[in-house]
């Protein structure tokens, strides 16, 4: 396996990358016009988590964005996701 | 490098497809039933559909030396409508006689309905009556979680289910631990936005180990590629993994899952 200054040469230029898409999009959204919705509230909502000092961020960072409820709905509204909950337990 | 594709929806692909796969070293196909992308109006299209599967696949990937096996349901997105869902599931007995069905798949849940839930739970029972393996589709995105679960509990009430001829796929970070926990398979698809990207399977293999856990494409009519797994692998070699790992997770783990059907010979 690879040690961490191995990894840091394959891999920090494409993470770096996507960092700075990130933090494009948060200023996009920003910039336009419109009520925010629930699905930027719960992204934001999950950045902190990248700097706690824990081994399973992307894990915590899924149960965040997940619908939090454990019954069976009686019917769906719509067949799609939106990638992040309305009922998410992650709001600010 | 020899490999499996065994979760690919290739009655959405072109040919080109085909000759890609061979090209990058896929001797086998495997094709789960699911949504075309639209919902039909009638069984009569899902015969249409089920004779697709077990007759015109496997034609036209024999043209470019690749096997092509299939697996029957009607998807969890089609079974909200019970009536209609099982007029469709009474299609199925007749095409599990053709050489190339494995078993029931990919059934499971999409918005975690009681509707859904029932239906699942009757093509497990189908399964059982008819001793095949099952492949378990779990919902998307903030669904998949709930999903999971509900799908593992439901499970847990088949007292004679055999949890080695079940594979749960598309498993991620929050899912994955409670799937092979549980002593089921688990399946990683590998899709560029919204399942799980090359370098996060390969985490999930070496926090996890490779036990029971295949790769898979699930190529589709959406944003999918079909050489996901190939791709996979050779990123897996420039971080270091062994040849020999890398056939384990892309060729012998999806053999020895699938083997359990005795159609399965390669």
């Amino acid at each position: 396996m690879p040690n961490k200054q191995e990894l840091l040469d394959l891999q920090f230029i494409e993470a770096r990358h996507k960092l700075l898409d990130l933090a494009a999009f948060l200023d996009r959204v920003d910039r336009h016009a419109g009520a925010e919705d629930f699905r930027f509230s719960a992204m934001k909502s999950t950045l902190p988590i990248l700097l706690e000092d824990r081994p399973d961020r992307a894990k915590v960072i899924l149960e965040a964005l997940s619908d939090p409820s454990i019954e069976p709905i009686p019917q769906a509204a719509f067949q799609g996701a939106f990638g992040a909950s309305q009922n998410s337990k992650s709001k600010i | 490098m020899r490999y499996i594709e065994p979760h690919a929806h290739m009655v959405s692909r072109t040919t080109d497809d085909y000759e890609k796969l061979a090209l990058s070293g896929c001797e086998v196909v495997c094709e789960p039933a699911f949504w075309a992308g639209f919902d039909r109006s009638s069984a009569d299209g899902f015969h249409d559909y089920f004779r697709q599967l077990t007759e015109y696949e496997p034609k036209r990937a024999a043209r470019y030396g690749i096997k092509h096996f299939s697996w029957l349901c009607i998807n969890p997105k089609e079974a909200d409508d019970p009536v209609f869902a099982r007029e469709v599931m009474g299609l199925i007995p007749q095409f599990l006689k053709c050489p190339t069905v494995l078993g029931i798949g990919e059934i499971g849940l999409n918005k975690n309905t009681r509707n859904e839930l029932a239906i699942f739970e009757e093509h497990v029972q189908l399964a059982l009556d008819h001793d095949l393996p099952i492949l378990i589709h779990t919902p998307h995105l903030e669904d998949k979680l709930k999903g999971t679960r509900l799908t593992l509990d439901s499970l847990a009430n088949f007292s004679h289910l055999d949890r080695a001829k079940v594979i749960i796929d598309h498993v991620e970070e929050h899912t994955v631990s409670q799937v092979l926990d549980a002593g089921y398979w688990a399946g990683m698809t590998l899709y560029p936005d919204s399942k799980c990207s090359l370098d996060r399977a390969i985490d999930i293999l070496e926090i996890h180990g490779p036990e029971r856990l295949w790769m898979n494409s699930a190529c589709d009519w959406g944003v999918s590629d079909p050489l996901a797994v190939p791709k996979c692998a050779l990123q897996m070699k420039r971080r270091e993994h062994t040849a020999e790992a890398v056939e384990r997770v892309i060729y012998q783990n999806p053999r020895d899952f699938l083997s359990q059907s005795a159609r399965f010979v390669i």
